[in-house]
């Protein structure tokens, strides 16, 4: 349709009163010659089919692998850039591609979504949310969509849901999670399941109670509620001294996992607030730890807390990854994650309980002093633990060994791919904080949070590692000057796809040995989550690039540290690589 | 909307999605024409607005000159409408940094916005709307916990730290009495354009 006749339809539809005027822009050719959209089933998204990447991850055990083959390690050296598409958007770039039968949708910062053509890149719709101007965004980004029935979901920054028509992009229902002005934020990909949308909030350094919440996902209608850091009378309210838990943290700002034969969800959750643990005495759960929701009724079956009564801000939110291991002659339904803490943890899934299996460290940690071997709980070193009003050093920053980055895995190697940070210590010292509804409620100031190299750090910070979850052993590990805020796609083509190194790059690497088998240099810094899909026959490789949000912030931190000049350029693009004709 | 940034692709796009937005624009007006009158409390500093202490802080009460120390920290104000009383606090955007500065340390155009060297900020940071709620007293500077944004109040609140793309704007004051008057609008928009 040319462009004039759009617009000139969308005056029509005003003088007619009849249209949507949320954002109805940018319609092109594909809707107005009635593309179909196949619906997304609860059934589709419990085993969706490999030339498909239906939700953040591209499936529910968060494993971020595609079956997809055609792009292997004998031919990916010819891996090119077949289209791209650039969102007029600055800051970080992080949601994945999410395809359904060659439609694809992306989110960027600002809450904007576009769909487009899977093959083509020509866009089909975008839609711009009207973020209130008032809005602080601490991190202004987006992680993705979800996708069910005939519907494309948003969790925006104003802590709204948004369904939206899959097809046309207009505004189907939206829904308030919460009151932006009292800190709570969205920069998750909701996950769709069993009929209902769940989404996590953000906000843990601004005073928020942490809660998870489902909607029905035909009508938006609340289905459920659970709240991350107990209420009086519930378990696990008396880790919290007095009021400390109205205003406790625990966000769950990263998309969660699920396992549809046992009907359970599987969420991390944030640091307690405010930052340093001697405010809020206790164990303070469920912050920093895995949970295991009902999916019909949000009851916490199982939880898991990594590290108790934390001060060092380590998130503990990526996706679990769940897979089923062969542990001592016994098959185990496992729980991988690899913390922000720097272990590796391994956890069995029972119908009531996570057990703690075993932790390891992935990069150098001097918090630790021991693991308890029954329940995985760790001892402190105590002039590690920050306190009030004394500097404290502590390994790794407050970073972490990975931040939000997903991991993949892949069944082919047995391998877990880790977008790792090493030799980076931190410092932090904690004072009084002061609650203001909506404004950071830290008890830390921002000019006493130190992020400090190791002399090795001359060497390098950023690492690809790949452990064998068999023997529990780190196989191979890729090793880069920059720090690495690369989220991995894994395929069954042997190949691990990542970015996130400030030198724009995106690779391929061989999967089993760690080998650099290709790269593209990119617009931006690949902070985005790869995949891969399949349209018409033919494999594609997907990622965004938009450097911003907290890579920015590191790289301004470390440029301080090492007297570098790294700048890297910002501006969001869409990547889609294929093998040539 | 600065546009300089802009591709001419993108600036085209934009420019089709706002003739739409405008279209809808016509329509809102018509339904805010029919609906209650704005919030007082979420309305901008208006010109005879009274700065005052914010309510969880010595009672919400007026700040006077005698609130203010040289070279100290900043005070967090908001504009209150003295005859309905109301405190425009229902909006983040109203969060003024009330703060005084030794007039000869300022340049050209803070002194033109100081009265006996106070100057008032808003409160809100340029990058990304946070509220400038740290003060660093070694340097002077007003900080943003966020992202780390410095402001040299001194030098009218231009950036000289992070990732803040434009100063702090400035309220300009009038004094009655022990009281702060506004005396007129923000030199500038108050806190993100949009993008």
């Amino acid at each position: 349709m040319p462009r004039h006749l759009n617009i000139h339809l969308l005056h029509i539809g005003l003088l007619l009163g009849s249209v949507a005027c949320a954002n109805a822009g940018e319609n092109t050719a594909n809707i107005a010659q009635g593309a179909s959209y196949p619906a997304v089933t609860d059934a589709r998204l419990a085993a969706p089919e490999a030339r498909n990447w239906l939700m953040y991850r591209g499936t529910y055990d968060s494993w971020g692998y595609s079956p997809l083959d055609a792009i292997n390690t004998r031919n990916v050296a010819k891996l090119k850039p077949l289209w791209t598409f650039s969102t007029g958007m600055t800051e970080a770039h992080q949601a994945p591609p999410v395809v359904n039968e060659g439609h694809m949708f992306i989110t960027t910062p600002h809450n904007h979504v576009l769909a487009l053509d899977a093959r083509t890149g020509a866009l089909n719709w975008r839609y711009q949310r009207e973020l209130p101007e008032d809005l602080m965004q601490m991190h202004p980004t987006n992680r993705g969509v979800a996708l069910h029935g005939d519907k494309v979901y948003l969790a925006t920054a104003d802590a709204f849901l948004v369904a939206l028509d899959a097809a046309t992009g207009e505004v189907v229902w939206e829904q308030q999670v919460e009151d932006y002005l009292n800190g709570y934020y969205m920069t998750l990909a909701p996950l769709a399941a069993e009929g209902l949308i769940l989404v996590g909030v953000s906000g843990g350094e601004f005073g928020v109670r942490g809660f998870i919440q489902a909607f029905e996902a035909a009508t938006g209608k609340p289905a459920w509620k659970t709240w991350t850091v107990p209420g009086p009378g519930e378990p696990g309210h008396d880790t919290w001294p007095g009021d400390s838990w109205k205003r406790g943290g625990a966000p769950a700002w990263v998309t969660g996992s699920y396992d549809p034969k046992e009907k359970l969800t599987y969420w991390g959750t944030g640091n307690a607030g405010p930052w340093i643990g001697a405010a809020r005495p206790g164990d303070n759960l469920y912050s920093t730890s895995v949970l295991a929701l009902d999916i019909h009724t949000g009851k916490i079956r199982a939880h898991h807390q990594y590290h108790w009564n934390d001060s060092w801000d380590w998130d503990e939110v990526a996706a679990p990854v769940l897979i089923e291991q062969q542990r001592a002659g016994r098959t185990l339904k496992t729980l991988v994650h690899a913390g922000r803490d720097g272990y590796l943890w391994t956890l069995e899934r029972r119908p009531d309980a996570l057990a703690f299996v075993d932790a390891r460290p992935y990069v150098k940690q001097n918090v630790y002093s021991a693991i308890d071997p029954a329940t995985g709980r760790p001892s402190y070193v105590e002039a590690r633990v920050p306190k009030l009003g004394e500097r404290v050093e502590y390994c790794p920053s407050l970073w972490g060994g990975k931040d939000w980055p997903p991991v993949a895995y892949s069944p082919q190697t047995g391998y877990l791919y880790i977008p790792a940070n090493e030799n980076l210590c931190g410092a932090v010292k904690g004072g009084p904080a002061e609650y203001r509804a909506g404004e950071m409620y830290m008890g830390v100031k921002v000019e006493d949070i130190e992020v400090m190299p190791t002399p090795e750090a001359k060497d390098h910070i950023g690492e690809l590692q790949a452990w064998d979850l068999a023997s529990g052993k780190r196989v191979w590990t890729t090793e880069f000057a920059s720090h690495n805020w690369g989220p991995v796609l894994a395929t069954a083509g042997g190949l691990v796809f990542s970015g996130g190194t400030h030198d724009r790059q995106f690779r391929a690497f061989d999967a089993s040995s760690g080998e650099l088998l290709w790269q593209q240099g990119t617009n931006s810094g690949v902070v985005g989550v790869p995949v891969s899909y399949q349209v018409d026959g033919r494999q594609y490789i997907a990622v965004q690039s938009g450097w911003g949000v907290d890579a920015e912030r590191k790289q301004q931190v470390l440029n301080q540290q090492l007297g570098t000049k790294v700048q890297v350029p910002q501006g969001g693009v869409v990547w889609v690589f294929g093998l040539p004709d | 909307m600065s546009a300089g940034d802009e591709t001419s692709g993108f600036r085209a796009a934009r420019r089709r999605w706002l003739e739409g937005t405008v279209a809808c624009a016509g329509l809102l007006q018509v339904s805010l024409a029919t609906g209650a009158s704005p919030d007082p409390a979420r309305q901008p500093p208006q010109k005879g607005d009274v700065l005052a202490f914010p309510p969880d802080r010595n009672g919400g009460r007026d700040i006077t000159t005698r609130d203010l120390v040289p070279g100290g920290e900043p005070l967090l104000a908001y504009p209150r409408d003295p005859a309905s009383g109301v405190l425009r606090a229902r909006s983040r955007l109203n969060q003024i940094l009330l703060l005084k500065r030794d007039p000869d340390s300022l340049d050209r155009i803070a002194t033109r916005h100081a009265l006996d060297g106070v100057l008032a900020f808003s409160g809100v940071c340029t990058h990304a709307a946070c509220g400038v709620s740290s003060w660093k007293a070694e340097t002077a500077r007003l900080v943003c916990p966020c992202h780390g944004s410095e402001f040299d109040p001194s030098a009218h609140g231009v950036v000289t730290a992070g990732p803040a793309p434009r100063p702090l704007p400035i309220l300009p004051l009038a004094r009655q009495g022990e009281h702060y008057i506004v005396a007129g609008a923000f030199t500038g928009k108050v806190g993100v354009k949009k993008p």
